[in-house]
């Protein structure tokens, strides 16, 4: 309906509904006139329709309402009998509202039904006085009541009236109310043609109802893919073309059928301004709520799953992210804080964006708070970009003290959210501005029903791991592996990067023995509940969209396989639970910071023996210059067009902040080309400051361990060697650095206390 | 597993159900009642699940739906099935969930006597004691009542 409100809506379907129990209700009350049970049902009944209609301002409505409560709790509590002739104005009264409904329903309002002499019907029964005038009134001018009121026997006398015209009510009882708004919706209705009314239009289902039919789809679309595969090697256009429409369909289907779950998030929205309000006056701020994107639908199951960790980012927000309004004053912002709510579809999933214009965080602070605790390193954090700091707040360890409260503003439950939201496939991820705000952002698939998944062979055998949980695949080649694969006191670890990755072999903790014996060796790394690890597999297949079964008991009890699906080919393949594959192969959490610290201390002594990796770029004129990987935070390309200019400086603007840009070609003396549209960019980050580097060209990654070297010395060099058969110049990162910022080490002076060689040697 | 069904007492159920589908396990003759089997098939392809119970062969896809198959020879505690032999799948529906069980050959449905029942002759020992409820004396033949609930209980 399309001028309706959804309130009314609802309003309208439940009170249809609710009236079809209140006319049976009340002709079995007849026989058994003393039934409480009854009484307080219909009581109840009206009693929400009463509530209601105030509350939507349905004033006339509410007048018969109340009236009949009144007469239905003296009935209740004993005070009154039920008559017959009482049982007849109670069902006069609820065809009244019938037909005040069908008003609402059809114009949106209460028209011009006229209610007084059900009232007054109503009272005069309640007083026991016999029907006044105004009744009889009614009653003569009521059409389709063939019996004075009082004397209607209780068996519904009105059913039979002819009401053609009756246009949107559900059961078409006639309101013997004299001015009943048919006549009047009558050409309304006309106009709406084939509207159907609301209680018509929706129905409800069982929800197994809904999973089984979701089930079904969910076979048919593999079924689909099976044929579909088969049809693909098949030469006749007839088949090819039913396969393609039997593709279509099914897709259709497989939407519709998901989009009878679906839900608005509004429905777990509503109660958030409630929240916001209460809180923000118990802090002591003042915030407004804003939300884009009401109408966003998702999976009801899923709606329900995302609705406390929604919940307890909005409670973050306005707690520790909003500052108060004499704070957000100082800091030149208006005294209201705004927290933001917007929700869209993205690709395949609905992402759903908690924002403040508060305080921030600091991941300065934030990554102090780890070292601290343990959780990184000091050499990891320096590695981190700023936004990888950040996400540290869903570190289970990161949330237990209050202390970071008050460090960061943030913390308390994140894992525990973040837990909550991967727990239905979905991920979670911070970007926050110290004095601008924080954005939480939640990716949450469509349904969990359908994954994509990652499958691999191991031992002959085909296991499917849910993408969400895999970060990357890492495949080395014999004569690599045999280098890459180190051990660390009797564990095989990988360096991927400059960082140590635990590895585990799927056929040990499957008890297999793998089939691949040409060396080779496939990693996927995984990420479960903030700790990475390597899981080693035979093969990696493919990628593929996988229903999810159940498994049976026994199989749930050996706690590896989360699930069980059917591939492409129709064969079974088990789904690895990635969180209880790490918490069975990854030892304790202390143990493995341990683990860490003693890699960390390898790793240095690696450096030492000048075993880094070196970036190898292009700068132009033929030149090449090699920047130690350690020093590189990632690899960007930057239009030109972004870069900008403060002074005599190019900057330009990165993930919030402003990045220096120094050209390597000119601090380095050599002539490239003219400037391109594309900038590559090398940024390198330490203690929450980034500078651009920009190169030509990026060549390769190499191991400095094979490097012949030179003195030879010039401006802005370390020296030179020779790096993949060529004269490679070693770039003095930290001169490049200060060039383009000369205030970079200023702030860390402690860390490079070496001054230019430390910049090489930092791990 | 543990089912309501197991604390009835053996005769009531046997004298409820009169049919038995028969099957061939290791040279004898087995029966489950009738009203648990769903279908009955040819081999299929397993998917084993490493570390799962012994009795588990493996997992099969019965059109869209995984369904755990139990190796009876296995879960009665007789040796494997020969090479080059294959099993035949008898998937039976429990409580809702269906369960396949692997064996040698399908026979016939038999319509058995109450009056033919015996418990399980004391000498039999072991597992096979608590899945055999006992043996109905057909002609020539001994058919051994199989407690499916048991049986799937792996």
């Amino acid at each position: 309906m399309d001028g309706l409100d959804d309130i009314v809506e609802e309003f309208l379907v439940e009170s249809h509904e609710n009236l079809d129990q209140l006319d049976t209700d009340l002709v079995a009350l007849e026989q058994e006139p003393n039934s409480r049970e009854r009484l307080s049902s219909i009581f109840r009944t009206i009693h929400t329709i009463k509530g209601t209609s105030g509350f939507l301002a349905f004033n006339r409505l509410e007048e018969v309402a109340h009236v009949g409560e009144n007469m239905l709790s003296r009935l209740r509590d004993g005070a009154l009998d039920l008559t017959p002739a009482r049982t007849s104005v109670l069902l006069r009264m609820v065809d009244t509202v019938r037909s005040l409904l069908a008003s609402i329903e059809a114009s949106g309002g209460e028209g011009n039904v006229d209610v007084s002499d059900v009232v007054a019907a109503i009272s005069a029964a309640m007083e026991d006085r016999p029907a006044e005038s105004p009744v009889e009134a009614a009653v003569v001018e009521a059409p389709v009541v063939q019996a004075p009121v009082a004397e209607v026997p209780a068996e519904e006398p009105v059913v039979e009236a002819p009401v053609a015209e009756t246009p949107a009510m559900p059961a078409p009882r006639p309101a013997p109310a004299a001015e009943t708004p048919e006549a009047e919706s009558a050409p309304a209705a006309a106009d709406a043609g084939a509207r159907r009314a609301v209680a018509d239009s929706t129905i409800r289902v069982d929800v197994d109802l809904l999973d089984e039919l979701m089930l079904l789809v969910g076979e048919l679309v593999l079924t689909r893919n099976q044929i579909v595969q088969y049809v693909g090697r098949s030469n006749d256009t007839d088949l090819v073309r039913a396969s393609q429409r039997l593709n279509l369909i099914a897709s259709e289907l497989q939407e519709g059928v998901m989009k009878t779950r679906m839900q608005p998030i509004d429905h777990i929205w509503s109660k958030l301004p409630r929240v916001v309000r209460d809180l923000g006056i118990q802090c002591g701020k003042s915030v407004r709520l804003e939300m884009e994107g009401k109408d966003t639908e998702l999976d009801k199951t899923l709606l329900e799953a995302v609705k406390d960790p929604l919940t307890h980012l909005v409670r973050n927000s306005v707690d520790h992210g909003i500052e108060t309004p004499d704070r957000r004053r100082e800091a030149g912002k208006p005294a209201e804080g705004v927290l933001t709510l917007r929700a869209k579809h993205e690709s395949g999933q609905v992402v759903v964006e908690v924002a403040d214009d508060g305080a921030g965080i600091d991941p300065a602070r934030i990554g102090a708070k780890a070292v601290e605790r343990g959780l990184v390193t000091d050499a990891q954090l320096a590695r981190m970009s700023p936004t990888d700091v950040l996400q540290m707040i869903f570190l289970p360890g990161f949330s237990t003290a209050a202390a970071v409260t008050n460090v960061s503003g943030r913390g308390v439950g994140m894992d525990v959210v973040k837990t909550n939201i991967e727990s239905i496939g979905g991920t979670i991820e911070v970007e926050s501005v110290a004095g601008t705000g924080t954005v939480c952002r939640l990716r949450i698939p469509l349904t969990l029903a359908i994954v994509p998944a990652l499958t691999v062979e191991c031992a002959g055998d085909r296991y499917a791991i849910p993408q969400i949980s895999l970060q990357e695949l890492v495949s080395l080649d014999a004569e690599k592996a045999a280098n890459a694969v180190e051990e660390v006191g009797g564990a095989p670890v990988y360096r991927l990067r400059g960082e140590l990755l635990p590895l585990v072999r799927l056929t040990d903790v499957l008890g297999l023995t793998s089939d691949r014996h040409d060396g080779h060796v496939v990693i996927a790394v995984l990420r479960s509940e903030g700790r990475r690890f390597g899981l080693v597999v035979d093969r990696v297949i493919n990628t593929e969209e996988i229903v999810v079964k159940a498994v049976g008991g026994q199989l749930k009890a050996i706690g590896l396989y989360s699930g069980a699906t059917v591939l492409g080919d129709g064969t079974v393949a088990l789904i690895l639970d990635v969180q209880a594959l790490a918490r069975r192969a990854l030892r304790t959490e202390s143990a493995e910071r341990q683990e860490a610290r003693v890699a960390a201390a390898v790793a240095a002594a690696d450096t030492e023996s000048q075993r880094e990796r070196m970036l190898l770029a292009a700068i132009g004129g033929g030149r090449r210059v090699a920047i130690p990987l350690d020093t590189v935070t990632r690899l960007e390309q930057v239009r030109l067009e972004n870069v900008e200019r403060v002074g005599n400086r190019e900057v330009v603007q990165y993930r919030g902040a402003i990045l220096p840009i120094v050209r390597l070609d000119r601090h380095l003396g050599a002539y490239g080309e003219a400037d391109r549209d594309v900038l590559e960019v090398i940024v390198y980050s330490d203690h929450g400051r980034s500078v651009a580097i920009v190169v030509e060209e990026i060549l390769d990654i190499v191991d400095g361990e094979a490097a012949i070297r030179s003195d030879i010395e010039d401006m802005g060099l370390l020296g030179s060697a020779v790096l993949g058969d060529k004269v490679t110049e070693l770039l003095d990162v930290r001169a490049a650095i200060l060039a383009a910022d000369p205030a970079f080490y200023s702030t860390t002076t402690t860390s490079t206390p070496h001054g230019v060689a430390a910049s090489l040697l930092e791990v | 597993m543990s089912a309501p069904t197991d604390t009835r007492p053996k005769d009531e159920v046997l004298a409820l159900g009169g049919q038995l589908a028969t099957f061939w396990l290791d040279g004898d003759l087995y029966g489950v009642e009738v009203a648990h089997v769903q279908e009955v098939l040819r081999s299929q392809s397993l998917t084993r699940v490493p570390l799962a119970p012994a009795a588990v062969a493996g997992l099969i896809n019965l059109r869209g739906q995984v369904v755990t198959a139990i190796e009876l020879r296995e879960r009665l505690g007789r040796p494997p099935r020969p090479e080059g032999t294959d099993a035949v799948v008898i998937v039976v529906r429990l409580r809702g969930e269906a369960v396949s069980l692997l064996v040698d050959a399908i026979a016939d449905v038999v319509d058995v006597d109450p009056a033919d029942f015996e418990a399980p002759p004391d000498t039999l020992d072991g597992t096979a004691r608590d899945l055999i409820r006992g043996a109905f004396k057909l002609d020539g033949q001994l058919l051994l009542a199989l407690d499916v609930h048991k049986a799937v209980s792996a």
